[in-house]
């Protein structure tokens, strides 16, 4: 096992230093490079700007030490100081936001699987019912269905009309006064309609890609042999079928990661979150160079983790993986 | 100093208490309700939620440049001077100030026992250094400019502060009104913007600093030491809502209790009886306006004739109608309707397009396409107008004025540029045929920065490339004595020449239109919003919804 | 094998035997004939301002109701078609094209380029997507060219793995042998015998991919970035009508469900074509 995980921690070394390469040549694509970077109302701050830019980056020198300094400061998760008028330290910035984010994209994750395997593996076994094709639609609708007009109206229903949940934000305005039933309760409430939205907008993939997994298991020789010695129908399907279906999926849990970090920039925005998904956002729309490529580095490394979890956790439930 | 205003937020000059400047007399809408029931005295206690799209950059005004920065700071801050419902200046840290009789020097007389919120009492010695800083290269303060007109400076006793300055300078006493700041601690940092302070702010004002969680809400408590009195509503939370249509939900459910409503949400949505019986809304014309402004130097806008066929093409009333659902005025200048500089008679530009083809015919627009286009020595009338990405009010804008302007001949395309990439790519560099675009504007007239020939430079904010000796001349004389009267025909004489020459077409000045919880009592509409005498509003026992602990 | 008349009636037949897929099929029929011959569906001109008549209910005159300045809802949402539409097409063209290359090169010639494609493959998954759109639309403006090039050139390494792997698969087939015993070039391999088999799976990551482009601008145009009024595209509308959400319903609504509609018809289509080409599946 842990040569097997030496061996996959190895893997990812190229996949870093190729995601340092490409972020890298971000810096350098804006038109007219990241030196005409405009804050906007103050002349200069731009001046400012201009300098930390180009001492920060060194961009006066040859590439190759541009780059190196780059991996440098990429592997001490050193981004600089934020553009924004309050200069702080990007790494404090992304710190600061990513522990809602990562809270609300675990739930999600973890209703999805909640609600989708169930579904994947009862339309398969039934596949062509009434249930498969109304499941089908089902989750193919919260795909499709523009996440913030459907966020919008779960809070005209919700919060205005029936008054039964909060709007926005993550907490109440006397949320330091609780308790601590009190705080998870009342987090728990502002957490429902984002968890909600961003599970059934998650759903589909996962759904479908139970249910083919599971046609794919249902159709191989030891499920027929199974079935011929005579095993009822539903021990064959709920015991042997189940467990080689769901064990790939964890692979599409680490592959989910980057899907649900994108989305995150509409959930917060529409729902006041305070997160990273909202704070990558005011940095595009303020061209805060260091905090975007602190965000982008930090998002990349956090899919790297997620499909490293994901192969070491599929490794870790099906032995013959560690062979191969 | 006046910048392009994003539409959302208007940015005031200064921090002077401004979350919603503006003038003209506001009138409010809803009839006060039924005070039987309750007693209606002022009381201590209960907070107030406001809702702000987006989250503040830091609190020393000196060195922000935003429009929720600038409030945060004056629940916490005060200048020497301030405006007071009427936008006259009154002391504000200053109980009184002289002016010399050659308009050379001001000394101000400060107030004595007013005390920082850390305790240590305040001083000219504070005043000194905030005047310092600002003058510091190393502070990055946009606003150093009128501080840089200042001679001399001394402080000859805790209680007098005096400035001399090299000629009289009308934007002077104005500018006296930035936020001063404490010395002591803040004079171990050589840059203000990167001290401890500009998070966790001290200062003289109505409410001290209680937390600030970025992107979530800015927390504030009643100053009990406050040298006005403690403010009645005990607590201030600033609510961080990136979206207009959640903020407005926030407001129904009882998230929020103050935000500035869009036209429609004031003429359409908010017009029920449920809502009347909960909110009261304002309505007051806002301290800025919309404009159409030309590259002056583009071969089609060089033509005088050309700028006012332009201007009658453009139907300002469809404009107020299509963009602010009537909740506002035409411009016919950069002034507000109804200030002391505004000049109503100037030249106007009633909805005409008979005269625009006149003129454009004039001009030698005289041929037409096949399309309806007009041509001239073989070029098409044809120019991109720019305006800002997310700014509902100026597409808007754009798409009335497209059509209005495919009426006389004249086909406007629209390019919505996101805003840093719009002010670094275009106005900066000069690379526009026109723009829609606002100012904000401060209560006192000088426009210098905007108008003036010398103002043309990279980064400056005469960016269409003005220039009229006549105008340069005004401009000097409006700014350099305290004389109204003269002041007031200088101002006039401009507004003339700018109505001629059309180099922006001045097209509307839109109202401020907030609402207000109905528990809030004290609120006075003025010429200076509603504001201004925040400190005190209050909530009648009775009606009090939240219990805070101090 | 290669393309004979057989398959692909079989192939038809099943797809019109899955109700679903049928149903979208239909869905997304009709929308292009909305986004071809806007001019049947409205007489309206979606740019036509009018302030006497901002944002009205539904009625006689304006089937769909106006919006915020008075324009035809019914104009702007058929109008919107073809913007979106496009939008979707144009991005997916840009990613299949890229994808096909980059996975037929990867499958086909195997090795050290295999390797090396594979590897530009997993690094670019590692970014969020929407995170690398944002940054580059934000930087570039969102103009609908940028808009459609950047969802085009951020979205082709699913196509790239699926084609290599179909490439990988097929290359070792008899039939691709046979051809190759009988002196056939690489470019006639590649076009006559590999690319009609990949064709399946790569019509239904493309037509995921319209219905994904169509909600990435719809999400872009929610952060004001997206194609920019005037232009309609059910994004901008959609996003519109979100503010008076509250009172003009007609204004979200209408958008919201040709979104909603077409993305569906495009996702369930494409399941129907996963299927169909999957004669394995077919029996029970």
């Amino acid at each position: 096992m842990l040569r097997f995980i030496v061996r996959r921690l190895l893997l990812t070394i190229p996949l870093l230093v190729g995601i340092s390469l490409i972020s890298f040549l971000m810096i350098h694509l804006a038109p007219g490079g990241p030196i005409s970077i405009a804050t906007d109302l103050n002349p200069r701050a731009t001046a400012d700007a201009r300098a930390r830019l180009e001492k920060y980056y060194g961009l006066d020198r040859p590439l190759h030490v541009q780059y190196a300094r780059w991996l440098e400061r990429m592997a001490t998760l050193d981004f600089g100081d934020s553009f924004s008028p309050d200069g702080r330290p990007v790494a404090q910035k992304i710190r600061e936001r990513i522990p809602i984010t990562l809270t609300i994209n675990v739930l999600s994750m973890g209703l999805i699987l909640l609600v989708a395997i169930p579904i994947g593996i009862y339309s398969a076994v039934h596949r062509g019912s009434l249930f498969d094709r109304a499941s089908t639609v089902f989750v193919f609708t919260g795909f499709s269905i523009p996440t913030f007009w459907l966020a919008l109206l779960l809070m005209i229903l919700f919060g205005v009309k029936l008054g039964w949940l909060p709007i926005s934000g993550i907490g109440s305005l006397d949320y330091q006064s609780l308790g601590l039933a009190g705080k998870i309760a009342d987090r728990a409430r502002h957490l429902l309609l984002p968890v909600l939205l961003a599970g059934f907008s998650g759903l589909a993939g996962m759904s479908r890609y139970m249910r083919s997994n599971m046609l794919e298991v249902i159709r191989q020789d030891y499920i027929a042999s199974a079935r011929a010695k005579g095993l009822p129908e539903r021990k064959v399907v709920y015991r042997h079928a189940m467990r080689n279906a769901v064990l790939p999926v964890i692979t599409i849990l680490g592959l989910s990661v980057p899907d649900l970090l994108g989305g995150s920039v509409i959930f917060e925005t529409i729902f006041a979150i305070p997160g990273m998904g909202q704070l990558f956002y005011q940095g595009v729309m303020s061209r805060d160079y260091p905090l975007i490529m602190g965000i982008l580095t930090i998002g990349a490394f956090l899919t790297l983790l997620g499909n490293l979890l994901a192969d070491v956790g599929y490794a870790l439930a099906d032995p013959r993986i560690r062979q191969g | 100093m006046r910048r392009p205003s994003r539409g959302f937020a208007f940015l005031p000059a200064l921090a002077l208490f401004a979350i919603l400047a503006g003038c003209g007399g506001g009138k409010k809408e809803a009839p006060r309700e039924n005070a039987a029931a309750v007693p209606d005295v002022p009381a201590y206690g209960d907070m107030i939620v406001e809702g702000s799209i987006g989250d503040i950059s830091g609190f020393l005004s000196a060195v922000t440049s935003d429009a929720a920065s600038h409030e945060a700071a004056g629940y916490v801050f005060n200048g020497l001077v301030r405006y007071d419902k009427d936008l006259r200046l009154e002391g504000a840290l200053a109980r009184s100030w002289d002016i010399s009789p050659d308009g050379k020097k001001i000394t101000f007389h400060l107030r004595r026992n007013v005390k920082w919120q850390d305790g240590a009492p305040f001083t000219s010695a504070d005043v000194m250094f905030t005047y310092r800083r600002m003058i510091d290269p190393r502070t990055p303060t946009p606003y150093g400019e009128d501080f840089r007109q200042v001679k001399r400076a001394r402080a000859p006793d805790p209680y007098t502060f005096v400035a001399e300055y090299a000629r009289p300078f009308a934007p002077a006493l104005a500018s006296w009104g930035m936020d001063i700041l404490p010395k002591h601690l803040l004079e171990m940092y050589p840059d203000i913007s990167k001290s401890p302070l500009n998070k966790k702010p001290v200062g003289t004002g109505p409410y001290r600093f209680v937390e600030w969680r970025t992107g979530e809400k800015v927390v504030y408590d009643a100053n009990p030491d406050y040298f006005e009195g403690k403010p009645y509503i005990a607590r201030v939370v600033t609510r961080i809502i990136p979206d207009q249509a959640t903020m407005f939900l926030e407001l129904l459910s009882g998230g929020v209790d103050i935000m500035d409503l869009t036209p429609p949400q004031y003429t359409r949505q908010t017009d029920t009886p449920g809502f009347k019986g909960s909110f009261n809304k304002y309505k007051y014309l806002a301290s800025a306006y919309t404009y159409l402004g030309f590259r002056l130097s583009h071969p089609f806008f060089k033509d005088r004739r050309v700028r006012q066929a332009i201007a009658f093409a453009t139907d300002k009333k469809a404009l107020i109608e299509g963009v602010l659902l009537g909740l506002g005025q035409e411009a016919t200048g950069p002034y507000k309707p109804g200030t002391w500089a505004y000049d109503p008679d100037v030249r106007k530009y009633p909805h005409d397009p008979a005269k625009a083809r006149e003129l454009l015919a004039e001009a030698g627009w005289k041929e037409k396409d096949a399309d309806g286009v007009l041509r001239k020595d073989g070029r098409r009338f044809e120019f991109t107008v720019m305006t800002n990405a997310g700014n509902e009010a100026r597409s808007k804008t754009a798409a009335i004025l497209q059509q209005n302007l495919a009426e006389v001949g004249i086909r406007m395309r629209i390019q919505t540029v996101e805003w840093a990439a719009f002010i670094n790519q275009f106005i900066d560099k000069r690379a526009f045929d026109a723009v829609i675009l606002g100012w904000s504007l401060s209560p006192d007239p000088d426009q210098y920065e905007i108008w003036h020939s010398s103002k043309t430079g990279p980064k400056e904010l005469n960016f269409i490339g003005f220039s009229n000796p006549e105008v340069d001349k005004l401009l000097e004389e409006g700014r350099s004595t305290f004389d109204i009267g003269k002041r007031k025909k200088a101002y006039f004489r401009i507004q003339e020449i700018l109505a001629e020459e059309q180099p922006y077409v001045f097209l509307y000045v839109p109202d401020a239109l907030p609402v207000v919880q109905k528990r809030f009592h004290g609120i006075d509409p003025a010429p200076a919003g509603i504001s201004y005498n925040f400190p005190k509003w209050y909530v009648p026992k009775a009606l009090q919804k939240y219990r805070i602990q101090p | 094998m290669t393309g004979s008349g057989g398959i692909w009636r079989d192939f038809a037949r099943r797809l019109l035997r899955n109700r679903l897929a049928a149903a979208g099929g239909l869905v997304i029929l009709f929308f292009f004939l909305v986004a071809a011959f806007p001019a049947l569906f409205t007489s309206r001109n979606p740019d036509r301002i009018d302030v006497s008549v901002i944002l009205q209910p539904p009625s006689a005159a304006h089937p769909l109701g106006t919006d915020d300045l008075g324009r035809d809802v019914l104009a702007r949402v058929v109008y919107g078609a073809r913007v979106s539409m496009k939008v979707g097409f144009v991005a997916v063209g840009i990613a299949t094209a890229i994808g096909l290359v980059i996975g037929l090169l990867s499958g086909f010639y195997g090795g050290r380029v295999d390797a090396v494609l594979m590897r530009f493959v997993d690094i670019m998954l590692c970014f969020p997507t929407f995170f690398l759109i944002l940054s580059v639309i934000a930087f570039l403006s969102p103009s609908i060219v940028n808009i459609m090039a950047v969802i085009g050139l951020t979205g082709w390494m699913g196509v790239a793995r699926l084609v290599r792997a179909e490439t990988l698969s097929l290359k070792e087939r008899d039939f691709v042998a046979a051809a190759r015993a009988q002196g056939a070039g690489t470019a006639r391999i590649v076009f006559r015998h590999i690319l009609p088999n990949a064709l399946a799976p790569v019509l239904v990551s493309a037509t995921l991919g319209v219905a994904g482009a169509i909600l990435t601008e719809s999400a872009l145009s929610f952060l004001g970035i997206g194609v920019q009024p005037p232009t309609p595209s059910w994004g901008n509308i959609l996003t519109i009508g979100k503010n008076y959400i509250e009172f003009a319903w007609w204004l979200s609504l209408f958008p919201g469900l040709a979104i909603l509609f077409t993305v569906l018809g495009y996702n369930l289509l494409g399941e129907g074509i996963r299927d169909a080409a999957d004669p394995r599946l077919s029996g029970r």
